[in-house]
Parts: structure tokens; sequence; C-alpha cells
């Protein structure tokens, strides 16, 4: 089932591996002055991001999952997810940045600045600016992901045992929850770790540039207009893989010498309630924060697509107008309309992929052999990865038509819709398939009628995380489709090239606004099928 | 695409090829202007800027209004994605019927495509209003970074770098290279550069080039390895004097002209430079800049080139892309693009051709608030030969390119 996936994704490794062993360009990138800062940077990056991401998800679910804030931090999640990164990282640099939002309301009457300081806060050469940017837009996706599973780790009863025994609620959370918790984020917090090295839209708005992170480098080698670093971008393409398996094997290495230490803590004795309050406070500062600068952040583009003129230090903009809006209304409604369509057919043949696969596991009890071929689209630099896609799309023919762009687009989709699945259907009860089938169920009945229907939950989660995925696809939509498909995406990108923030603005906000429709079913929706059956809802809420 | 349109372009371009530049005869364009009728041409230009993007949407619907060809507009990021897909279609052995029509095309572009044979033509000799176009007063339309276009790409606009300031805080801007220099000295973090190998980047350095070389004119021939090293040095000087009071210690640069035209709007620098005279007063227009903002140049004259449009050899619908090509040179658009109000892009028409009432179009254009007159623009200064910019650029990062 999965090997038809094997094809695109050999096509498009056979795209990069050709031209990094045909020409010169191990020898170009090793003459390339900035090539260990830039491994350091995508490792640094990468690395602290995702560490302070989980960190911080663990906090805040270990701390505040009976708070009655949490609640509204979750409704809040949703559409957080659904912002692109490109439109994130706009937002951000334009709260932080010296002319940005938070400087120009305190301008000049508290700062004296009459003109915009000359402070390096965005571009740092550490990357302190694209390391907290990539923690503010994961977070929200690890929360997501963790949220799924926890209804899978029994949280409610463990919690409470934990606490007769007299231990605090991190303590306990710690010894008796994270652990089957931290299981099924493994793979969510790889791939985390995966798009922290390898991204290229945040790193190019927030991150340094002298040099920049090696993604960055790569795409700028692509762009060359005399097209003779094309096979120094392969090279650096296969660094990037190379750099990425280290970092996962660090990675790994580190689970191996921090995980004794729970059960470590547990035999100690040690209930750590006095803990509780400064966690819960360091927790919801940090939860605060991200809301805070996310939100700020897009509530900052939102104005500026009404925005006339607007210089430093007015705080707000001198006039208002619809003017951003009025223009590009006409062209907005199509491309949304194809965007949607294209999200929601290749999520759904993700998921069908999925599910079969995942099924296919289940009755076979085999697990399923190259799944981590699946993951090999997220961490392989786009820019090398789809010449080689789009070669193989040529060859057999096909066109860029909206057909093409979609099995395109199931590429990059597959590995997050089964990131989002995989845990929560892995997890499921197998004894009540065991009780149905005792009964004389057959298996596609038990599938369809128990097993589906019980994991509506992640399965919806599943298919929004696909579209949202799916609506940010950029070059896979230009260079597969010839052009010829018109995206929100490929708009957006286009205009974000010039700059303009008016219209990011408006772009982000439709953006943000298709995936945070998929994502509020998803909430939606298992309310609704489960409004008889409050133990299954009542599962979900453990997680709160 | 079908197999009888197929078969119908491709006897076209046959003919077109035989007839080279010579086939301006009416008959043969009647017979382009015929089968041009109803396609569909896909124009891959940047779409990174709304006056350019609703300028070539005016030029879709004049284009079905006189030809009833369809122009869409596919808009890129980076031209480079446009040639990577006609690279990878000639890979994969797709010799016609290709997705690109036509590409809005630079220097560097322009010279690796002709140079792995990606271009048809030549074609633009052969286009009706080819003998309007200013080949002699406006070199630059016929050679492309020192490059002869024979005829492989056709010039829409004329652009030429200017230099952009406030005048409510700078009412007199330095206007020699060596004020600049001052300038930049007595104001550390007020002025920078985009970060080479952008284009834009690069021809500020080519503009010092011009200012610093004791002979500018080696500039025109490729470099001369054994000299490379000494003629080059004053820029290299140049730059690690002002390096310390750019903008950030020149510890960051701005990405690309959008970015740095946004430093000049968010107050961050004092001086920007842009490579459209009339930028800053479409901008002021659009109301994205106060309408202090004025323009300048250097004395000795700046850099100056074309911007051109190329057909792909195996483009699906070169006839109708031919029709647009020609259509962008005719008066009544030429005079549209210069219109401070959209776009303030200088034509590339030799006016003392036009007819009385072409001419009169032009005649009554108003300049800009901020845009400078022909005669106020100075001299062109030529682009220096591509091999001059590649070597730089490399240099550039080797020198420049891991901050310290």
């Amino acid at each position: 089932m999965l090997a038809g996936l094997g094809l695109p994704i050999a096509a498009g490794l056979a795209g990069t591996l050709a031209p990094a062993l045909s020409g010169h360009g191990f020898a170009a990138l090793m003459d390339w002055p900035g090539l260990p800062r830039a491994l350091a940077l995508s490792l640094g990056t990468g690395l602290v991001s995702t560490l302070l991401a989980l960190a911080i998800t663990v906090l805040m679910i270990g701390a505040l999952h009976d708070r009655p804030g949490f609640v509204a931090f979750r409704r809040m999640l949703s559409p957080l997810l659904a912002l692109p990164h490109a439109a994130a990282a706009l937002g951000l640099a334009f709260l932080v940045a010296p002319s940005g939002w938070i400087a120009r309301l305190f301008s000049p009457w508290a700062t004296g600045w009459d003109t915009a300081p000359d402070l390096l806060i965005l571009n740092d050469p550490m990357g302190l600016a694209l390391t907290l940017g990539l923690v503010a837009k994961e977070v929200p996706f690890l929360m997501l992901m963790a949220l799924a599973i926890l209804p899978q780790t029994d949280m409610a009863r463990r919690g409470q045992i934990a606490a007769s025994l007299g231990y605090g609620r991190v303590a306990g959370f710690v010894l008796s929850i994270l652990p089957a918790l931290y299981r099924g984020l493994r793979l969510p917090v790889f791939a985390v770790l995966a798009y922290g090295m390898t991204n290229v839209d945040m790193a190019m708005i927030l991150g340094p540039n002298l040099p920049p992170s090696l993604a960055v480098q790569i795409t700028d080698w692509m762009g060359d207009p005399s097209l003779q670093h094309v096979p120094t971008a392969a090279a650096g393409a296969l660094v990037q893989l190379a750099l990425v398996a280290a970092a996962l094997a660090l990675w790994l290495a580190a689970e191996r010498i921090l995980a004794p230490l729970i059960p470590a803590l547990a035999s100690h004795g040690y209930r750590a309630w006095g803990w509780d309050a400064p966690l819960a406070g360091l927790a919801g500062t940090w939860a605060g924060l991200i809301a805070l600068g996310l939100g700020a952040g897009m509530a900052g583009l939102a104005l500026w697509s009404f925005a006339g003129l607007w210089q430093f230090p007015d705080a707000l903009p001198q006039s208002l107008t619809l003017q951003t809006w009025t223009k590009a209304a006409p062209d907005l409604a199509q491309q949304s309309l194809t965007t949607l369509m294209i999200a929601l057919t290749a999520s759904l043949g993700a998921l069908a992929l999925a599910l079969a696969a995942l099924e296919a596991e289940a009755r076979s009890c085999r697990p399923i052999g190259a799944a981590w071929l699946i993951y090999l689209p997220l961490i392989m630099p786009q820019v090398a990865f789809l010449p080689g896609l789009q070669v193989l799309a040529l060859y057999v023919g096909a066109k860029g038509s909206v057909a093409t762009v979609i099995a395109a687009h199931l590429v990059f989709v597959l590995p997050y819709v089964w990131l989002s699945l995989a845990p929560a259907f892995r997890g499921w009860d197998g004894r009540i398939g065991l009780a149905a089938a005792c009964m004389g169920t057959p298996p596609a009945r038990i599938f369809w009628r128990l097993r589906l229907l019980m994991l509506a939950a992640p399965v919806l989660t599943a298919l929004a995380v696909g579209s949202a995925v799916s609506v940010g696809q950029y070059l896979p939509t230009l260079m597969l489709g010839g052009g010829r498909v018109e995206t929100l995406t490929t708009e957006a990108v286009a205009l974000s090239s010039g700059g303009n923030r008016r219209l990011i603005g408006a772009t982000a906000l439709l953006q943000m606004a298709l995936p945070a429709l998929g994502f509020a079913l998803a909430l939606i929706v298992p309310r609704v099928i489960f409004r008889n059956r409050r133990a299954m809802l009542a599962e979900r809420s453990a997680a709160r | 695409m079908n197999r009888r349109r197929f078969g119908k372009t491709a006897v076209s371009t046959f003919a077109l090829m035989m007839l080279g530049p010579r086939m301006a005869h009416a008959g043969s364009w009647e017979a382009i202007l015929a089968e041009a009728k109803d396609q569909t041409v896909y124009w891959h230009a940047w779409g990174g800027d709304t006056k350019i993007n609703d300028f070539i949407a005016f030029i879709g619907a004049e284009a079905q209004k006189r030809h009833g060809v369809t122009l869409e507009h596919v808009k890129l990021a980076s031209t480079a994605d446009a040639v990577a897909r006609v690279r990878a279609e000639r890979d994969a052995g797709q010799t016609s019927g290709g997705a690109v029509d036509l590409i809005w095309i630079n220097g560097e572009n322009f010279a690796a495509m002709k140079a792995q044979d990606l271009l048809f033509g030549p074609y633009a000799e052969g286009l009706p209003n080819w003998p309007l176009v200013d080949t002699k007063g406006k070199p630059a339309t016929v050679t492309d970074f020192t490059l002869p276009t024979e005829g492989y790409e056709s010039p829409w606009a004329m652009a030429q770098l200017v230099f952009e300031h406030d005048s409510a805080t700078l009412p007199e801007p330095p206007r020699t290279l060596s004020a600049l220099h001052d300038w930049i000295k007595a104001n550390p973090g007020r002025f920078t550069y985009p970060q080479p190998p952008d284009y834009l980047g690069l021809t500020f350095l080519k503009q010092v080039l011009y200012g610093t070389l004791a002979d500018p004119a080696v500039l025109q021939s490729p470099i001369d390895p054994a000299s490379y090293e000494a003629t080059i040095a004053p820029l290299w000087a140049f730059l690690d004097d002002i390096h310390p009071s750019l903008w950030r210690e020149a510890k960051a640069f701005p990405e690309n002209e959008p970015a740095l035209g946004l430093l000049l709007a968010d107050g961050e620098i004092g001086i920007s430079f842009a490579f459209n005279p009339g930028r800053a007063s479409a901008e002021i227009a659009a109301g994205t800049l106060p309408d202090t903002i004025q323009t300048f140049v250097l004395e000795g004259g700046t850099i100056g080139n074309a911007s051109f449009v190329a057909i792909p050899f195996n483009a699906a619908h070169m006839a109708g892309a031919q029709v647009i090509a020609n259509l962008i040179l005719d008066p009544a658009i030429q005079a549209a693009a210069q219109d401070p109000a959209t776009l303030g892009f200088q034509t590339v028409l030799n006016l003392d051709a036009l007819t009385p009432e072409d001419r009169a179009r032009f005649d009554a254009l108003t300049l800009g608030p901020a845009t400078l007159s022909p005669a106020d623009l100075g001299p062109v200064l030529l682009e220096p030969h591509a091999s001059w910019m590649v070597k730089i650029a490399e240099d550039w990062v080797q020198r420049y390119g891991v901050a310290k």
C-alpha cells in the first residue's frame, strides 16, 4: 500500500542525489566559508527550539491541565496551528523589530526614539529570534498532538493514584503519565526537530543571514540565476539529510540517558508538591507569552491589511482604508475554493492511505516495513527534493493539472496525517475489538462501527492537520501545477516576496481561516457524535 | 494541448525560424495573430508588487479586447522557479507544449537560459512594433549585461538606479559617491544595501565600482584574472570603510529590493535606492510612503538597464506569447506604464518615431511627485560584463558572508 508512495519519494531522492554526485557540488560546498556556522546554526536552532517547545508543552499539560484557563487555551490552539509559518514569522518580526509595534507603542514618549534604533534583534547571528519564533509556532502543534494522545494514557486515574500517594500535581504527572505520553509524542517531536532544522520560511525572515542556516543557503543556490549552483545545492541537501539524521541520533541517545531518571526519581519518593505553584506560574507565563506573541503578531498583520500610511513611531496607522481588501477580493474567492478542494482531497486521500495501512498492520499484527520512508519528505529540503518529483511527473505525462498538484500534496500531507493518527490508532484498546469479535462481528464491521467511530476525534484532527499542511504548500503547487493552479498560498508567497505587509496581512488571515474551519469541525463533530456517550467525552475531557 | 494545435504551433514555429529576423512582413504576422486568437498565454512573472500585478492584468484585458488572447499571470516569488520548470521539462524530454509561454527575465537568467538553448527565437526584431524601440538612444534594449540579446528577448521597460531620501529629515542628499561615503560615516546605522548576490545589492556594488575604479572602461570587457585583484581593490577598501557604519553594523543585510524599501518606509534607514525611477512616486500614490520622499542620482550617472520578456523553446502558445510581447511595445501600453500613478516605468520606445497622437500620450504625462525628469536623471552607466558580477558576488560572500 505504502509502496506506491515509495516511487515519488525515490524520484525526489534521485533528483537530489544525481546532481550532487555528478557535479563538483561537494567541493563547492566545502569552499563556502559559511558552512561550519550554517551547520551549527541548523543544529543549534533545531535542537534548542525542539527541546524548549517540548518542555513547555509538557509543563503546560502537567501543571495546568485541570486549571480553568486551560480549556480556553485549548480552544485558541487550532487557529494558531493553522497559521502559516511565514505569516507567523512576519507577524512576530513586526512585533519585535526595532521599528516594530512594541517599539512604536513606547516611542517616543518612553524611549525617546524619533527614528527606529539600530538594534540587531531580528536576524541575530546566534539565531535567537529564529529559535523563539520556532518555539512559538511548534508549541501549538505539539500541544494538539499531545491532547490527541492523552486519552490513551489513562490520565485521570493515574493522576488520582499519584495524588492519593501524596505526589504534587507536576511530580505525579511526570512519574505516572509522562512516559506514556512521550511514547506517543516521539514522532511528532522528531517532525518538529526535522522541521526546525530544515525550514526556510521562518529562517528567511527571523534567522541570521551572515551566514544563513543551511536550508536557506540551499534555497538560494537553487534559485541562482546562472544555474551553476544546482550541484552545490544538491550536495548541501545531502549534508542536510545527514545532519538531520545525526540530530535524531543525538536525541535518541539523550532519551536513553534520561529515561532511567524517571524510575530513579520515583523510587526516591520525593513528592515535590512544593514545585506545583512555581511551575504552574512558569507554564502560565509561557502559555501567555506564546498566545500573546502570536495573537498580537496576527493582530498587527490584520491591522496592516486595513492601514493607509503607517510610519514609525505611530502606534496606530494614520488612516484606515479598505483598499487592500477591495483590490484583492476578486481573485481571492476563486483561489479559496481551489485551495479548499485540493486540501480536502489530499488530506482525505492521505487519511484513507494511513487508515488502510494501520488497519492492515493491526490485522496482520506485523509492524509496517519501511514506514520511515513516509517521513523522508519531512526532512528533505523541499527545494532540492522537488525537481526530481517534477521530472517524474513530466515523464508519466502528468502536466500541470489540479490532480497532479493533489498527488504531490499527498506526499507532504501523509507524514503529518500519519503522525497525528498512528499513536491514537495503535493506542486503541484492542480488548474492545476482541470482545466484539467473540460475539461474531466481522473485522470490517469492527473497523467501521467501533474503531473508526471511537477514534472520531483523532481522525478528524488528522484530517484538519492534513488540510492545514496542504493549504501551506507553495513550491509543490507551483512546480507541479506548472503555474496553472492558483491557490491562496501561491498568491500569498508571491506577494510576500514583495514585502507588502498590507497584502500579506490580508492573505494570511484567509490562509488561516480555511484550516481553522477544519479544526473547529474536529472539535465540534465528536461532541455531536458522542452526545449520548458521556464516557467517550469524559475520557477526552480527562485530558483537560 | 491537443495534437492538431500542436501541429499548427510546430509548423508556424518552423516558419518563424526560417524567416528569422526578417519575418515582419504583414502576411506572417497576420498568421500569428490568427493562430494566437483564443490562445491562453501563461506569463510567468514576479508577483511581489501589486502595482505591477495590476498592470499585467491591464495588458491582459487589452490583449483580450484587441486580439482575443487570454493572458494568465503566473505569480512567482522568484524567476528562477520558471527557469527550473523549463529545465525540468527539457530534462523530461518535453520539447513542446511546455507550461511556460512567456517569462519576465533579467540579465543573469537570460544569459543562463540562452547558453542552455532554452529560449525560442530570434523573434523580437520581427515584432511589428519593434521599429519603435529606441535601440540607438537606449542601447540597453538590445544588450543585456553586455550580452547582445539577438532577438531572443524583447524589452518592456527601462530601469535606472535612483536613490531615495526623505526631504523632511534630509533636505540636501549627498550627490557624489564620496559625499555618500561621508554621509554614511556621519550617520551610522542609516544606510545599507541588499545582500549580494541579490541583483540590487550587486547593482550598488557596480555603482561603487564606477565611482572608485581608476578606469571604469575595463568593466565592459571580461575580467582579466591577472590584474583583477589590483583593479578591484578600491571596491573592497570602500566597503571595508563603510561597513562598520552601515545598518546593524553590517551584521545583517536586507534580503532584496522590497526589504530595502520596507526599511525606508519604517524609518530604519535614511537613504534607500531602487531600480525604478518611478517607484517612490508610485508608492506615494499608493499611500505607502510619505509625500516628502524625493529621489536623486549621483553626479556622473547611475547604472541603467532594461527589463525583458522571453519565450521558452518549448512554449505551448508561442503565437500568443509574441502577440503579448508586441502588445507590450504598443505606445498606448508603454505610456500607461510610464504614468506615475500606475508604475512610473520609463518607456523603451523612441518618442521621435511615434505618430503625433501617440507622442501626445507621453507628453500628457506628468512626472510623479518624486520622479526626476529624463534630463535630471542624468547619464546612464552601462552594466558591466557579466563575468565581473559573478566573480564579485563570489568574493563578497568569501569576504563578508560570515559576520565577524
